[in-house]
């Protein structure tokens, strides 16, 4: 590091003599960070050192660095600040969505996918897809069990979409929120190597649930056994995925707490699945035709208004 | 001061003279020119019958209603956006999707709220996407765009309820899921024949797929719709 800075130094200071030295220097402008790390490399190869390859390895570290800090520099209130959670590219976004299904062992989902540039564009659309499929695929299997039965009126349980927006919404935003509060009051007890940002827990949060969209899809099947072998594989592939994360930040902690809270980050993805399974797909229903909700309320409406009618 | 006094005497002279002795009578023209010739007449739309005024803005609306039928990646969509189209599209759609009578209110389907909702709620979050991820294009031609391509599954709402007349067996619940499934399309890719080109092209998918769930919310609430109990037998 300090040899950059010399360079860096010496080649402000006497620019006349390296235009003397090197012509093909003289059109770089300082602002761009790419031609910035050509001239050091034209003014190095002039001043052959032996930290050469050295120095040409911070090059690229130094420049991430140099940009990760300024990403972060617009103030809260600009638009500007927003778009750094928007930063992502279509093959990077399907690079975390493959990363959080397909657990890896010893890879850390954060540190090989995100990269100190957490999005909030999947955590915020798995989530919004997330309620639609499992709002519309409980209303398909819902009519498919009922499908046949006489005084069955079909009915859209729109009501449903506002109670999984609801779960779903509050289960990607709160946990992590409670999971951040927790790490942070560890690391001041407790000296962690690895710490993560809000967002980043967010971020592998919200990816975690990409898993449950086509096991939603798959929920469709009236049958208990497809069900249920759906929601166990899908709750183990990203309930690793979340574990492998979380356990390193944990690690160096007593024992006993970092068992807790892994288990406790594992038993609220369980509960999460298993809830919604159990709620918006519920098969009981077939064989116990009395039951809660908008469903039975109509069916028992609809012979009285038909008598009505008629 | 006394150098300052000699100076100013004769300026202070000079006025009193000229105030002083003008006797004669003041004399020129003093109105404003109101009184234009009427070439400016037809360019005010201050004093024109409102009908016109009603009826240009209708036909503006109904222009951009035809860009939307034939998407030709027009730019008359994106210059001069309006919101008139999108309020009457939203809140034709909201109503039609209301069952048909006021006591069965548990029929499980959205209500207009809730359409109401979706719909400037969705496109707003869309368009906030689309600016998030760095498109070019502005706030309210977005909310436009997204607004009146709302048009096609309007009008296959329209036809599904006249389908539903006929009856409720699978033959009808065939055609409904034909109508709708052909209007999500057009719905899509009329807006992405607009929205997309305002997008860096390694983001266009990330810009795409709001839309679709969008406009796929829209289709799957036109296709449940049921009718209320009371136009049974």
């Amino acid at each position: 590091m300090a040899a950059v800075d010399d360079l860096q130094f010496q080649e402000f200071d006497d620019a006349e003599n390296l235009l003397a030295a090197n012509r093909d220097a003289t059109t770089i402008s300082i602002g761009d960070p790419s031609s910035n790390s050509q001239k050091q490399r034209r003014v190095t190869s002039a001043t052959p050192r032996e930290e050469d390859d050295d120095l040409l390895g911070h090059d690229d570290s130094d420049k991430t660095e140099l940009l990760a800090g300024q990403k972060k520099s617009a103030p809260f209130w600009t638009f500007e600040y927003y778009q750094t959670f928007f930063d992502v590219e279509t093959h990077q976004v399907l690079d975390r969505i493959k990363g959080s299904v397909l657990p890896w062992p010893g890879k850390n989902f954060v540190r090989l996918y995100i990269r100190s540039n957490p999005d909030l564009y999947g955590p915020f659309w798995i989530c919004a897809t997330l309620v639609f499929a499992i709002a519309i695929s409980g209303n398909i299997s819902n009519f498919l069990v009922h499908h046949g039965v006489p005084d069955y009126h079909y009915v859209p349980e729109f009501r449903k979409v506002t109670i999984a927006a609801t779960a779903i919404y509050s289960y990607a935003w709160l946990v992590p929120l409670a999971l951040w509060g927790f790490l942070m009051w560890r690391n001041s007890k407790v000296m962690n190597l690895v710490s993560y940002s809000f967002l980043e827990i967010v971020c592998v949060y919200g990816y975690s649930l990409f898993i449950y969209i086509p096991a939603a899809v798959l929920w469709i099947v009236p049958n208990e056994t497809v069900r249920w072998i759906s929601v166990v594989v899908a709750m183990c592939l990203s309930g690793s995925v979340l574990v492998m994360t979380f356990w390193p930040a944990v690690r160096d902690d007593h024992r006993k707490i970092a068992i807790a809270t892994v288990s406790a980050i594992a038993a609220l993805h369980v509960l999460l699945a298993v809830g919604c399974k159990e709620y918006f797909f519920d098969s009981r229903e077939a064989e116990n035709p009395k039951t809660d909700g908008a469903a039975s309320l109509t069916e028992k409406i609809a012979p009285t208004m038909k008598n009505h009618s008629m | 001061m006394a150098e300052v006094d000699e100076a100013n005497k004769p300026l202070f002279a000079g006025l009193s003279d000229v105030s002083i002795s003008a006797d004669i009578p003041v004399e020129g023209e003093i109105t404003v020119p109101v009184s234009s010739p009427s070439q400016d007449d037809e360019y005010s739309t201050l004093d024109e019958p409102v009908k016109d005024t009603i009826l240009r803005d209708l036909k503006a609306v109904g222009k951009k209603f035809v860009h939307v039928m034939y998407p030709k990646k027009s730019s008359a969509l994106l210059r001069d956006w309006d919101l008139w189209g999108p309020l009457l599209l939203c809140v034709t759609l909201a109503l039609l999707l209301q069952g048909g009578s006021a006591d069965s209110k548990d029929d499980g389907g959205p209500q207009f709220a809730e359409v109401f909702v979706i719909i400037w709620f969705g496109s707003v979050v869309i368009t906030l996407n689309s600016k998030l991820l760095g498109g070019t294009i502005s706030f309210f031609q977005s909310l436009c765009v997204l607004g009146y391509c709302i048009l096609p599954l309007t009008v296959a709402m329209i036809v599904c309820r006249l389908v539903l007349l006929g009856g409720t067996g699978p033959a009808s619940f065939a055609i409904r899921l034909i109508l709708v499934i052909a209007s999500f399309g057009w719905s899509t890719f009329a807006s992405t024949a607009f929205l997309a080109d305002s997008q860096p092209p390694s983001r266009k998918a990330l810009v795409v797929y709001p839309i679709f769930l969008f406009y796929f919310v829209i289709g799957w609430m036109i296709l449940t719709f049921a009718p209320s109990h009371g136009a049974g037998p």
